[in-house]
């Protein structure tokens, strides 16, 4: 009886996780899509160092971060995925999200102050543990650079 | 002051080099948060809370490093850095560190 009662613990955290995971993450890239097509005009860069035609721009450190949680669905296909080894395509799209996510905080940042170019992006990826016990539980991803702001936006 | 994480600043030179400053500080969220976001990892989703905390707390630790290169006379800290780590459950670390210079109109 007992063993029945975790069995449909499980199902349902699985049940859970898969409708309410499928369903953020597919909101999610879909508004990830239509803010990328908006910041277009940012252009973000890995270049360390500013070209001669950014001479005059005035410069600030702009940074975006996200914390992003697993749910219980993928968090039982990675499990599965590991005993056979491969991609795990679960966590790929996760941290795909995350880090895409970051980036766009920082253009949306950049864009406030008027710049059109962000440099020298650098990018950290945390985990934060705390909940999670053995599991990756939440990530967390920065995304930082240097925005240069063309004299006239000042 | 200016704070970048580029070595050579547009349109400017380094007159002065004044060496690493940082600035870091170690935050954790409330219990109650945290059972929120155990809740999450069955859903799935963004963490706000942690976001916010963790935006702020950066904000932190470039403040503390501004302070620093304030106190030896630097106008501007380059090439910053920023490093994270969990430190224990629930808390986390939050270290911004750089170069403090005087940089001067070329």
């Amino acid at each position: 009886m007992e063993g029945l009662i975790q069995l449909g613990i499980f199902v349902l955290l699985l049940f859970l996780g898969f409708v309410f995971g499928r369903r953020a993450e597919s909101k999610h890239y879909k508004s990830i899509f239509a803010r990328e097509e908006k910041l277009r005009n940012i252009v973000v860069t890995t270049e360390r160092t500013p070209e001669a035609e950014f001479e005059r721009h005035e410069f600030n450190l702009v940074s975006g971060n996200v914390v992003i949680s697993v749910d219980y669905f993928k968090v039982v296909a990675a499990g599965l995925r590991s005993l056979v080894g491969g991609r795990i395509r679960s966590y790929e799209s996760l941290l795909d999200r995350a880090r895409r996510e970051a980036i766009l905080r920082m253009q949306e940042q950049a864009n406030a102050m008027g710049a059109d170019v962000v440099i020298n992006t650098k990018f950290e990826t945390c985990r934060i543990s705390g909940n999670a016990g053995k599991g990756i539980g939440s990530m967390e991803v920065l995304a930082y650079g240097t925005a240069l702001i063309p004299p006239q936006n000042r | 002051m200016l704070i970048s994480n580029i070595e050579v600043v547009p349109g400017k030179r380094v007159t002065q080099h004044l060496g690493l400053v940082q600035g870091s500080t170690v935050r954790a969220k409330h219990a109650g948060k945290d059972i929120m976001a155990g809740l999450k990892n069955i859903f799935g989703g963004e963490l706000c809370a942690y976001t916010e905390l963790l935006q702020e707390s950066r904000t932190e630790a470039i403040e503390r490093m501004t302070e620093q290169a304030q106190a030896i006379g630097a106008n501007a800290v380059i090439n910053v850095r920023f490093a994270t780590s969990a430190i224990a459950a629930g808390a986390s670390e939050i270290l911004a560190y750089g170069t403090a210079v005087q940089l001067e109109d070329l």
